[in-house]
């Protein structure tokens, strides 16, 4: 048993894909290091914090992008978008049967700005790109610093997300909310409501994730196999669906004045068999709840 | 306010009488985040080994010397290029890197 959210992004490739077929591309030896960091004072990585490749996972020829979520929170910078872009552009040559992004971020590294965000963008026009043309393009979620901003998006727009319990996929992250609304809308350091509104089991129970986990390495690799081939269509029908589903989760919020925590009740609205338990109750008992 | 000057500081450290690495894959370790660092170990033609550390934490050139000194009468090198990004990490930690990025060249696993 290894705990992926433990695990460092390299020793989540090591470990997730079949032992040793990892090629890298731009590795830490060739040094495309951030152009902005060093100005500000800030130790660059080789890396910049995320290593990409080929690679094979369980036979099939894959994409694969690690963000490494100790570095700057997993933050996009430049040369960091840009390595993504690059590896999305080029599944588009190769056509690999799948492209793998093992996520952790806050988003857009602020320390660059401008270019984060411009990267990230890009990155999501890429990765739109790479479904288009039938790639199917994986996103796992589980690192202890979760899955915020823009890469949130990023991980919206892909095809099929793997989040485990621990993991947390959302757009603003909680010191954010509560900076720009008080704490009186959000306490960012109550552990038990950030998870209930941004964490792996409500992510499942609404329908924003594909796949629920428990936080081992071995289980993300499963999910990841399975994955293997479930294409969404980008179509306008598909897009519409989705757009359905939004209205009917905006529908089943709960009122201002509702007696309850807003996750459990949306939870109950959204027709999911004592919501009270959710917090309590192993993954696999979670996985059963979901009212598809 | 402290008289040391914002911004990172870049040391250098070369040794030399150690026994040649020979050829190995580039090896990294650890990660640029607080209180870490990342080591990189490479191939060199060079018949020394030599250090460059980029560090966020100014005004310590005199600790990493004999945390290198330390580091060579361990492990005496040749023809290892020791490439180190420094977020703060601690004497301890720093050794307990380094060691960890030998032991990747002989063979370990991550």
């Amino acid at each position: 048993m290894i705990s992926y959210a433990e695990c460092s992004a390299r020793e989540r490739l090591a470990l997730l894909l079949d032992p040793g077929s990892f090629h890298e591309w731009l590795p830490p030896a060739q040094r495309i290091t951030s152009p902005h960091l060093a100005q500000l004072g800030v130790p660059s990585a080789f890396d910049d914090g995320v290593a990409i490749g080929r690679a094979t996972l369980d036979g099939h020829k894959v994409f694969v992008a690690a963000q490494e979520g100790e570095f700057m929170g997993g933050g996009v910078g430049e040369v960091h978008g840009a390595k993504l872009v690059g590896l999305l552009q080029r599944a588009l040559r190769d056509r690999p049967a799948a492209v793998l992004l093992l996520a952790e971020s806050g988003g857009v590294r602020l320390h660059e700005a401008n270019a984060g965000l411009i990267a990230v963008s890009e990155v999501m026009r890429a990765l739109l790109d790479v479904r288009t043309a039938g790639i199917p393009v994986i996103v796992l979620i589980g690192g202890a610093n979760g899955c915020f901003g823009g890469m949130g998006i990023v991980a919206r727009c892909a095809d099929f997300i793997v989040m485990s319990d621990v993991g947390r996929l959302a757009m603003s992250g909680p010191e954010v909310i509560e900076a720009s609304h008080g704490v009186e809308e959000f306490d960012s350091r109550d552990r038990a409501l950030v998870w209930r509104t941004t964490g792996g089991k409500h992510r499942w129970l609404i329908g924003d994730c594909d796949a629920l986990v428990e936080d081992e390495v071995a289980d993300f690799r499963a999910a990841a196999i399975a994955a293997l081939g479930k294409n969404k269509p980008l179509t306008l029908a598909a897009l519409e669906q989705e757009h359905r589903l939004l209205a009917r989760r905006l529908q089943a919020l709960p009122a201002q004045d509702a007696e309850g925590d807003d996750a459990t009740l949306l939870w109950r609205a959204l027709g999911v068999d004592g919501a009270q338990q959710v917090p309590e109750l192993p993954v696999e008992a979670v996985r059963a709840m979901r009212a598809d | 306010m402290s008289d040391v000057p914002a911004g990172l500081e870049t040391l250098d450290f070369s040794f030399s009488g150690g026994r040649p690495a020979g050829r190995f894959a580039p090896v990294l370790v650890g990660v640029v985040g607080s209180g870490n660092l990342e080591v990189m170990l490479e191939p060199a033609d060079s018949h020394d080994c030599t250090v460059r550390v980029e560090t966020s934490a100014r005004g310590f050139g005199p600790i990493w010397q004999a945390v290198m000194d330390d580091f060579h009468a361990r492990h005496p090198l040749a023809g290892v290029r020791v490439s180190i990004n420094d977020m703060g990490a601690t004497p301890a930690v720093v050794s307990l890197r380094l060691d960890q990025a030998v032991a990747e060249i002989a063979g370990g696993q991550p």
